[in-house]
């Protein structure tokens, strides 16, 4: 190990800085213990609504928002706002719909709010099979990240740093369940957000002379006054035979629709997102930490488009058409991690990258003597070498390696956390074994806590090879089982269990079935031409979820109404002021 | 303390009225995101606005500025129509505020 110190001063900041940062957090979860089920599952239900909304965009901002944004709406251009509004747009349906009535509810879980409202075991089992699907689906591609950053920045096995991230998260999700959490979130968004805006601003200097990066992408270049910085890009990127970067992209208008429309649906849906909110004092607090948490997610959201920008630009000019043998020390340096490889395929000893892929600019690259793309670029590489470009100094490249380590194990915690419930709450307290006491629930919870923690481990050491495939399905399910029956739960006294049932089943089986046909079935049929209407299988949960509303509505239009006690349910979860108990 | 009356014809006014809100502002979010920033995005691409063209900051940025501040709104309503109808939440007990900003300190 010494001769790791000895070597670089990257190193030792990144032990110093990642050590610092999980002191801190396991400091915090020790003082935020949970002393009982309450405090276990929703924080007693005492956490403010500005720490609500930190501990919420730290659980919804996971290693792919932090590590792996960025890089791929710099090579979509624009259509890659539908990544940014999908995953910001949610919240709007999450605070105007569901926060509020869920909160007032305020029992514990999205299976409990399905199974209580719809009188229903069989609609809380849906509801938990799809609780515990989307989570695992999560909470793999997590420890994943983990993993990575850790054997990137400190040349560990991956292995070792998907070990250490488990034994990070058991400590405090085990003992303090959603309490620690909590606190410790608020902790890792500070550092998270901190090590992302910090490069960005000297990279946007250095570019820009403009200090915010969300002004400075839409300025002039200071290399070349009275050039704005995206009209340079879209001329770079149409001399390479690329779309211009703030045209139209290769998807079609009724895509980005349905994608856009299925990611938000999704968020709103996703339960380690919507539990948050059990654990605000108040409906009023519920609403605002809404807001707080949108406001703390979109200052990095609205940042990743600039670095999205400041990268594609550094790309273009400082390596295309570059004497291999004089590349920037950044360059070398990532090649060595492989993300980014070259082959000198026309051997003139430049780089050439360009679209091969279009044949209205073949002709021109091969007039120019140019034999096809020679550099491939992975995505995670424009955040994480991002303060290497701007040459900023050692201790704020560890900074970003903390703040990715900081975005993976905040989302962990929540999805374990949700899987924990799912299993102690849902499965054993409210089906299995009813009459456990509360204390024998807490010991279920914290020993599924644990196993969970095990099973995500494996997953992370070994990973499926279909976990980018499944992400959309967890969208998908999330849009289109859980979003339609809550909505409708509450703003639909007529809504009743055949309906609720029927729906979620059609809308899920119809989702599931298409993105199983597309991507495991028939993965060579996957183009547009073979969609239905056009719409890949990234945006199907939209229509799903439309199933799921229409089914629903009709079957219990024609079906009897839910009873009275239900009615008076819904009734009482639609104002904040409790003139008696939601549940008896 | 106001006399709440929970009486039907309350609670429906109330009801109505917070539906009214979010109508109108999901339409709002709606014309923002689906209308402006995909469908239209091309025509909007027309119009600049310093080193941006209209449509690509509205679907980069403008549209994630304005889903913030509807929610913000949206809670600045709803605090102001639970008070007019006397259904505002009782006053919680202290040590809801103690933790959290214990949290916020850490």
């Amino acid at each position: 190990m010494t001769d790791i110190f000895a070597a670089d001063p990257i190193k030792i900041w990144t032990f110093i800085i990642v050590g610092l940062s999980f002191a801190l957090y396991i400091g915090i979860a020790w003082r935020a213990k949970a002393e009982s089920m309450s405090d276990f599952y929703v924080a007693g239900s005492q956490v403010g609504a500005v720490a609500n909304g930190m501990a919420t965009a730290a659980g919804w901002m996971s290693a792919a928002s932090f590590i792996s944004m960025a890089g791929m709406m710099s090579f979509l251009g624009r259509d890659g706002a539908m990544y940014l509004m999908g995953w910001t747009g949610g919240y709007v349906l999450l605070a105007l719909l569901l926060a509020p009535y869920l909160r007032k509810f305020g029992k514990y879980t999205v299976p409990d709010f399905v199974g209580e409202r719809y009188y229903s075991q069989t609609a809380r089992v849906v509801a938990l099979v799809c609780a515990i699907f989307v989570s695992f689906t999560y909470v793999a591609g997590q420890m994943r990240g983990v993993g990575v950053v850790f054997a990137r920045f400190l040349e560990v096995p991956v292995e070792w740093g998907v070990v250490i991230g488990m034994v990070i998260v058991f400590i405090y999700t085990v003992t303090g369940g959603q309490k620690s959490i909590t606190y410790t979130q608020v902790a890792q968004y500070c550092v998270l957000i901190f090590a992302y805006m910090l490069p960005t601003f000297f990279i946007s200097l250095l570019l820009t002379d403009t200090l915010l990066p969300q002004i400075g992408f839409g300025a002039e270049l200071s290399t070349e006054p009275g050039v704005f910085l995206l009209d340079k890009l879209d001329g770079l990127s149409q001399e390479l035979g690329f779309a211009a970067y703030t045209g139209r992209g290769s998807k079609t208008i009724i895509d980005v629709f349905f994608i856009t429309l299925s990611l938000m649906v999704g968020t709103a849906g996703l339960p380690h997102v919507i539990t948050r909110f059990f654990t605000v004092p108040r409906v009023k607090d519920a609403r605002m930490s809404a807001g707080w948490a949108l406001l703390f997610i979109v200052i990095l959201y609205a940042t990743a488009p600039a670095v999205a920008a400041f990268a594609r630009i550094n790309l273009l000019t400082s390596v295309h058409n570059t004497e291999y043998a004089s590349v920037p020390d950044w360059f070398s340096k990532w090649e060595e991690t492989g993300l980014i490889r070259f082959s000198d395929k026309n051997g003139d000893g430049r780089i050439q990258y360009y679209n091969d892929q279009n044949p209205a600019f073949a002709q021109r690259a091969t007039a120019q003597g140019w034999n096809g793309n020679e550099l491939s670029i992975d995505r995670d590489i424009i955040v994480l070498a991002n303060p290497e470009i701007a040459q900023l100094p050692a201790w704020i490249i560890a900074l970003v390696a903390a703040g990715g380590l900081a975005a993976a194990l905040s989302t962990a915690a929540g999805l374990l956390l949700v899987l924990s419930m799912s299993v102690s709450h849902d499965l054993m307290k409210k089906v299995i074994r009813p009459n456990i006491t509360e204390k024998q629930e807490l010991r279920y919870a914290r020993i599924s806590a644990a196993v969970a923690v095990i099973i995500a481990g494996y997953f992370g050491v070994h990973p499926p090879g279909f976990v980018a495939q499944v992400v959309a399905f967890a969208f998908g399910l999330a849009a289109s089982s859980f979003f339609p029956v809550i909505v409708l739960g509450i703003f639909s006294k007529r809504m009743n269990r055949a309906g609720a049932i029927a729906g979620m089943i059609t809308g899920m089986s119809f989702t599931a079935a298409y993105i199983i046909y597309f991507k495991f079935v028939h993965p060579e049929a996957n183009t547009a031409a073979h969609w239905l209407w056009g719409i890949s299988p990234e945006g199907i949960g939209g229509v799903g979820m439309l199933i799921n509303f229409g089914v629903s509505l009709a079957i219990s239009s024609r079906t009897s109404p839910p009873p009275q006690e239900v009615q008076d349910m819904v009734e009482e979860i639609r104002i904040p002021r409790s003139e008696k108990p939601v549940l008896s | 303390m106001k006399n709440h009356s929970l009486s039907e014809t309350h609670r429906r006014a109330y009801w109505r009225k917070n539906l009214i809100f979010v109508a109108a502002l999901l339409t709002v979010w709606f014309i923002v995101s689906f209308v402006l920033s995909i469908i239209f995005v091309d025509d909007l691409n027309e119009i600049r606005m310093g080193g941006f063209r209209l449509g690509f900051w509205m679907a980069q940025q403008g549209s994630l500025y304005i889903f913030v501040i509807l929610i913000f709104v949206y809670v600045w309503l709803m605090n102001r129509l639970d008070r007019a109808y006397g259904l505002e939440e009782q006053e919680i007990n202290e040590h809801a505020q103690d933790a959290s900003s214990e949290g916020a300190a850490q």
